[in-house]
């Protein structure tokens, strides 16, 4: 007979058979048996965060930058409500993740028990799938069966709800058998025909455009690599969402920079008058098509997506091709070198124009600004922060407002895996977890969180972990005392109402640096920023930088709400030259 | 128009709303219903009728019918996102009026009156294929199976003779002939 294990010793089973390194958790009542199993296992480290969403966080940061699910690991109640927004968050960016809860024993559930939640009910609508098991022999298979939901077709998150008298009953393992049909929910529909379609589509284009997304980070490396062939065997102009950035070279001749709300004047124009739109892993969110009647009026549209639910669910598309972004691509690129191999050169002339408005697009400058020798801007902070650090094959996160958007504009990523933000669900407080996961799986990579104070504040508490675990992460914090793109709107849109967007009795974040056990730094003037940069990059110890920047600086250029692409809202320099009046007003 | 203050956009052009029935193969598992509901009540999708049951006990697969109305693409949608939920199976759609699906809702009527009004009653659902199930010296309990709209206007005619309560179920629907859904 073979080997009877407890539920929670089949927990820690499979995490060895699907290879799990770091759990990221917290202990509570209802997930004690796994919690005590956790010494038998050498393998698995586990990481404690000092809040259940920072352990989420920090597992999305882990799965993101390293391309392998998070695992997070919670008690029942409190412990499953608090990972909500990660989860949340996972779902909207499409980031694999495994979550382990605890829950009542079976007797005690629906009786309103000490820390007793519907877990399942609750995260049912932000996960791809959630289970409750009840039944010891199910444990095994459906871990298993978590791992393979939440790593194929579109990642994102799952959920598996272990009653605490399950972690004590026992089993038999089986060994877990990788399997090869996944349920009909992996989608490569694609054939030849499609791609086929797209090349003669794409040879008669004038005004094409690439428009890529996190599909293709979430695709995998070489997926990043074939884009990269693609392009340039093109030669058409490409721009990408936010989730997008690092999967083309950021400061190639081609790219023409982050496209949406605050994306360049040139991505933005192209979009809106290009005549061929290849989307490639991108999901038309309203950020980025703004007013969807006026969206690209011109053009004819083509999406690869692996999420056959994305095709056509906010834009008509001509021509879907469901599929791997990586295999789809692959093929496309064979097949324009079998029958097509001049296509760059016959197409230049084609796109010869093209180019050439683009140029013209781009010589507005759309993401300057007016710098100043007095007080830092938060731009400039930013610029000084990538020439610092670009050589040294950064990881980058964000928190969520401006300052997320300044760093979209102004550090150019030139690798897949660098960027994590949380650009779907919008979370404050994401970019310091985050930190913390990536460090986690790049312990000798440097690692910084652009981050804005409102937000860092939101999940502060886990510099604790930081330190706990020697990660030298840097929150690099543009402190403007306002949550700045509320500010921002409110003074764009409510007449300067600045209702409840200033942050009075700020915390002094050099000192709360030294409370943590870190090292803080502030720096005041643009004159002693890059010093004080190298010392944060220098210093192999966590650390919180604290750069006063203009209090008031906007964030530019953005499409006003509910306008199409091509009319955008510049920056101060362009608005002084143009004198903004009447008509140019009533765009905001 | 007025200025906008949203950070997001307008709502476009409302497209026509057609009504269809979904039919969903489904895994008969804890929270498969509350799934497939949430879908709807989560991405603010109608649902006007529906019926469920097993209906495959050796291989646990239940069958869904949904009634909805939605335009062409929150119906395109609808379907898509169904079909990725890990306990569906498959998902099949049809428009309300198609001439290849039978589909029939019953209803339970409780008439309360004397014999004459009682008789006019099983006059009026006669096409309905009325089911006596009930019956005492003043009261009956009819089951009619029709279409939807045939049993809001039996109900409406039915006031009169001491219609006093209605049950119903939600639509069912079956492909004529020999074909069955794909």
């Amino acid at each position: 007979m073979s080997k009877l294990y407890t539920g929670a010793e089949i927990v820690f089973k499979c995490m060895e058979d699907q290879k799990v390194e770091f759990i990221f958790g917290y202990p509570g009542g209802a997930v004690l048996p796994i919690y005590d199993e956790l010494k038998n296992h050498d393998s698995i480290k586990h990481i404690l965060a000092r809040h259940e969403q920072g352990a989420g966080h920090a597992a999305e940061g882990y799965a993101r930058s390293c391309g392998k699910p998070g695992v997070v690991l919670v008690t029942s109640g409190p412990g499953a409500t608090n990972v909500v927004t990660a989860l949340t968050d996972a779902y909207m960016d499409s980031i694999p993740l495994v979550c382990i809860s605890g829950q009542v024993p079976t007797h005690l559930i629906g009786t309103d028990a000490f820390q007793e939640c519907d877990t399942t009910g609750i995260t049912r609508p932000c996960t791809k799938h959630n289970w409750l098991v009840k039944d010891v022999k199910d444990l095994a298979k459906t871990i298993h069966k978590a791992f393979e939901v939440a790593t194929t077709g579109r990642p994102g998150p799952v959920l598996v709800d272990i009653p605490k008298d399950i972690q004590f009953q026992k089993a038999k393992y089986t060994n877990f058998k990788k399997q090869k049909k996944l349920n009909g929910k992996s989608n490569n529909r694609f054939s030849q025909k499609d791609i086929d379609k797209l090349i003669e589509m794409m040879s008669k284009a004038k005004q094409p455009i690439f428009y890529t997304g996190g599909g293709v980070i979430n695709s995998g490396p070489t997926a990043s690599e074939q884009l990269r062939d693609l392009v340039s065997i093109t030669g058409f102009p490409i721009t990408s969402t936010l989730q997008g950035l690092g999967s083309f070279p950021g400061d190639d001749n081609q790219f023409l920079g982050m496209l949406g709300m605050h994306g360049t004047y040139e991505a933005n124009n192209a979009m809106h008058d290009c005549d061929l739109m290849i989307n490639i892993g991108a999901r038309f969110d309203d950020r980025i098509t703004g007013k969807i009647d006026e969206f690209s009026p011109k053009s004819k549209k083509v999406h690869i997506d692996i999420d056959p639910s994305s095709i056509n669910k906010n834009v008509k598309v001509d021509l879907p091709i469901v599929g791997d972004v990586s295999e789809v691509i692959s093929l496309l690129i064979k097949t324009i070198k079998k029958h097509k191999p001049n296509f760059l050169k016959s197409n230049k002339e084609n796109i010869s124009k093209w180019w050439e408005q683009i140029g013209k697009w781009r010589s507005v400058n759309s993401l300057n600004f007016i710098n100043s020798d007095k007080t830092i801007k938060p731009q400039f902070a930013i610029q000084r922060l990538y020439e610092l650090t670009k050589n040294k094959d950064t990881f980058i996160t964000t928190e969520v407002g401006q300052h997320q958007m300044w760093a979209a504009q102004h550090y150019k990523f030139d690798k897949p895996n660098r960027w994590m933000t949380s650009g779907g669900l919008g979370t404050m407080g994401y970019g310091l977890p985050a930190a913390v996961g990536v460090q986690i799986a790049h312990p000798d990579k440097l690692v910084v969180d652009i981050a804005g104070e409102a937000s860092v504040l939101m999940t502060m508490q886990e510099m604790s972990t930081a330190v706990q675990y020697n990660l030298p992460i840097k929150i690099f914090i543009l402190n403007n005392e306002y949550m700045g793109m509320v500010r921002q709107w409110q003074e764009l849109l409510h007449e300067k109402n600045y209702s409840e967007s200033y942050t009075a009795a700020l915390p002094d974040f050099v000192k709360l640096a030294e409370a943590y056990g870190c090292v803080g730094i502030r720096a005041k003037t643009p004159n002693e920023l890059d010093q004080k940069i190298q010392e944060m990059i220098d210093v192999k110890k966590p650390v919180i930088f604290d750069c006063l920047v203009d209090k008031e600086e906007n964030c530019f250029p953005m499409i006003p709400s509910g306008k199409p692409h091509n009319q955008m809202l510049l920056g101060p320099n362009d608005q002084k030259e143009n004198k903004i009046t009447g008509k140019g007003k009533t765009l905001v | 128009m007025a200025k906008s203050k949203s950070a997001y956009s307008d709502p476009g052009k409302k497209g026509k709303l057609d009504t269809h029935i979904i039919v969903v193969w489904v895994d008969n598992e804890a929270g498969v219903l509350a799934r497939v509901v949430g879908l709807f009540s989560g991405r603010g999708y109608n649902i006007e009728s529906l019926a469920v049951a097993e209906v495959d006990p050796k291989r646990g697969i239940s069958r869904i019918t949904i009634v909805t109305t939605g335009t062409p693409q929150v119906i395109e949608q609808i379907k898509l996102q169904l079909g990725k939920l890990v306990p569906v199976h498959k998902v099949a759609d049809f428009m309300r009026g198609d001439k290849k699906i039978i589909f029939k809702e019953m209803a339970l009527l409780k008439l309360v009156g004397n014999t004459s009004k009682r008789n006019k009653a099983l006059k009026v659902c006669k096409k309905f294929n009325p089911v006596v199930l009930d019956k005492t010296q003043k009261s009956v309990v009819l089951q009619i199976t029709a279409l939807r709209r045939e049993i809001d206007t039996v109900m409406g005619d039915l006031k009169k003779f001491g219609l006093v309560s209605v049950s119903r179920t939600g639509a069912v629907a079956m492909t004529r002939g020999s074909e069955i859904f794909k």
